[in-house]
């Protein structure tokens, strides 16, 4: 076991699959770089690096470098995928899926249901998202509860650079089409992860910390802003338990709800739009299923209704924060 | 002519029967037997038939709305088509798909597509798998006019050039986007677009089950033997509507007639067998003959098929979850 950052977790997990398995290939813009150029091969190994070293071990064969034709190779991706490669392919940044969704979500989403049964889409598609990278509207935004929504697609949300690995080790062993979700602000992340493969399934939620008081849902990045809030809530003598449910497609119901049976508070952290989001979602879960046990008002945590900003003093105000997850828990219990 | 007996008797049962599957499709679909809506390939077999010929089981083709003369083209089980359009639970897709979603990937069928557009990345995608796996395999992308269109298809034209795809895209011309004359849609010509991306292009009589056949032959093998894309444009005509129930009110008064009369491909097919003395007209009438009883069997088989119980309604979204 040694340190590895977020980015390196991901590309240790695709390395050793590429090597376990023959079919999986690696695809998008410059995921090897410098494709038909004078320079240096392997220029860039992704805009932020997470595939890079993966060319030369593989070869062009196996990362292809694409033009950036997000609807053309997405959906290569995809037909490759139903006759017979396991393809792990890249949308830069999720903000680019208006260019190629439908070969997401009515392509690869509805083989299977469409067709019988019959067929198999073991399909990845690694995004980047998230807010706090200076990057503006159209590269910053939290989109996986779109994907969330529809059915036939199953949607990660690695939290720390363990999770990351085990959790894109089963994303690419998965025989479902998965979309999984990288916080651009976490790829320097640092802990201890394992040297062999391993995989966390999909659809069991961490339980991150265990408290008696209030049940704080959160994801991504949130997870770790839930944690600083609530080891200064545990100062005030507020004992809140986390739950990291990983994957919001298959989601834990099950954990969910049973923590908030025990503690009787919800407080949902979510770096979406607040609309139709997993804030959303999860508080109509445990408001349908859990409303007996509550004690107050469920709360969400999520940034405005409003397009991430490009001013880092608003982008700091848009992102949610260990001072708002503080604040929502104490208005729960209030 | 150079074709054997079998391989003519083979294409003029595979014409045939796309024609009288759509022809009772839309009888039955008149009659209210028939769910949602349809989109009917009559008119248009010879395309189908002459690029299918040249693939086999390990090939993949990605269809268009109008897909089941693809379907049937590329062998997949008439009987198991007309159950899946009425919805039967032993349909080709369990009744989940329908007549816009049919597929049957054992026979290299990715289906028909309910997105204008959406098989030509798929189709990179299955030429990815095939050149990736060198399975010898080409993969063909049929789009209509009005896809010929989508950002999808001209991406599609551009990824498989620059990745060098065992692909070939087939521009059925019907003349027609739903109502909208491709005349007037589209834009400079298929073939010189076929050029501009750097791949050949050809136009063929689309009436012509031989022109077809040669054309693809020549894309079909160039692919396989790992030179790329080609494009083949086919002229050709539809005798129904956009969908059943549609008026063509935009459509010339006798149109539809002079099609039917002067540019049926299964006709043209028949006067040039018996012309050159390889097949008569009572071997094609035999074959029509059986076509037929295959045909009203498969609409027997598709009434009296079970249909989905309410539990199927959750089954096959994942393969697991």
């Amino acid at each position: 076991m040694t340190k590895k950052t977020f980015r390196q977790a991901i590309n240790e997990a695709i390395a050793q699959e590429m090597r376990r398995d023959h079919r999986v290939i690696v695809m998008g813009e410059d995921n090897a770089g410098g494709m038909g150029a004078p320079g240096e091969d392997d220029a860039w190994g992704g805009v932020l690096g997470v595939t890079k070293g993966l060319m030369p071990e593989f070869g062009r064969g196996r990362v292809l470098d694409t033009p950036i034709t997000e609807s053309a190779f997405i959906g290569a991706a995809v037909g490759a995928a139903a006759t017979g490669l396991r393809p792990v392919a890249e949308l830069m940044f999720v903000d680019f899926l208006g260019v190629c969704f439908d070969q997401i979500y009515n392509q690869a989403g509805k083989f299977r249901y469409m067709f019988g049964g019959k067929a198999v889409t073991p399909l990845v598609v690694r995004t980047m998202f998230g807010a706090g990278f200076r990057a503006a509207s159209q590269h910053s935004q939290t989109l996986y509860p779109i994907f969330t929504h529809c059915p036939g697609l199953k949607v990660v949300i690695p939290s720390s650079p363990y999770e990351a690995k085990g959790l894109m080790t089963q994303a690419i062993r998965d025989d479902d089409p998965v979309i999984f979700f990288e916080h651009k602000v976490m790829y320097d992340d640092e802990e201890e992860v394992p040297d062999e493969a391993y995989t966390i399934p999909f659809g069991e939620a961490n339980i991150v910390r265990e408290g008696k008081d209030a049940t704080i849902v959160a994801f991504g990045r949130m997870v770790q802003f839930a944690k600083q809030a609530a080891d200064e809530l545990a100062k005030e003598g507020i004992e809140t338990t986390i739950i990291d449910p990983r994957t919001t497609s298959p989601l834990d119901e099950e954990s969910i709800l049973e923590s908030v049976e025990e503690t009787g508070h919800l407080v949902v952290v979510d770096e979406s739009s607040p609309r139709c989001s997993m804030a959303a979602d999860i508080s109509r879960l445990a408001a349908e299923n859990a409303f007996a046990a509550l004690k107050g008002p469920i709360k969400t945590v999520t940034p405005p209704h409003t397009p991430v900003p490009f001013a880092p003093e608003l982008e700091d105000a848009y992102i949610p924060g260990p001072a708002d997850i503080k604040a929502a828990v104490r208005a729960a219990m209030a | 002519m150079q074709h054997s007996r079998e391989f003519l008797t083979t294409a003029y049962r595979t014409m045939t029967t796309i024609r009288k599957f759509e022809d009772r499709v839309h009888d039955e679909f008149a009659a209210g037997k028939i769910p949602g809506f349809v989109h009917l390939y009559a008119g248009e077999e010879a395309s189908a038939a002459g690029v299918c010929m040249n693939l086999n089981d390990g090939d993949y083709i990605a269809s268009t709305h109008r897909g089941h003369g693809h379907c049937i083209a590329k062998g997949c089980d008439p009987t198991a088509m007309m159950k899946e359009i009425y919805g039967a639970a032993d349909g080709l897709c369990g009744g989940k798909g329908g007549s816009m979603h049919i597929a049957d990937l054992s026979k290299g069928m990715m289906g028909a597509n309910g997105i204008v557009g959406g098989g030509p990345p798929l189709v990179c995608g299955a030429a990815l798998t095939a050149k990736t796996l060198d399975t010898g395999g080409v993969a063909v992308a049929f789009v209509g006019d009005g896809a010929s269109n989508q950002g999808t298809t001209l991406e599609s034209f551009n990824l498989a050039n620059v990745w060098n795809l065992p692909a070939v895209f087939v521009v059925e011309d019907n003349g027609y986007a739903e109502t909208t004359a491709s005349s007037w849609a589209v834009a400079g010509s298929q073939v010189e677009r076929a050029k501009a991306f750097g791949m050949p292009g050809v136009q063929v009589d689309g009436f012509d089950f031989f022109a077809v056949f040669d054309a693809a032959k020549e894309a079909v093998e160039r692919a396989r033997e790992g030179k790329g894309p080609s494009l083949i444009h086919v002229k050709l005509a539809r005798h129904y509507g956009h969908f059943e129930g549609d008026a063509m009110a935009y459509r010339a008064d006798g149109e539809i007639e002079a099609i039917r009369k002067d540019s049926d491909p299964l006709k043209i097919f028949r006067q040039k067998v018996c012309a050159a003395a390889v097949l008569e007209d009572k071997d094609l009438d035999s074959i029509e003959a059986e076509v037929a009883a295959v045909i009203d069997q498969a609409v027997a088989a598709s009434e009296a098929a079970p249909r989905n119980d309410p539990e199927s309604l959750l089954t096959d979204v994942y393969t697991a979850y």
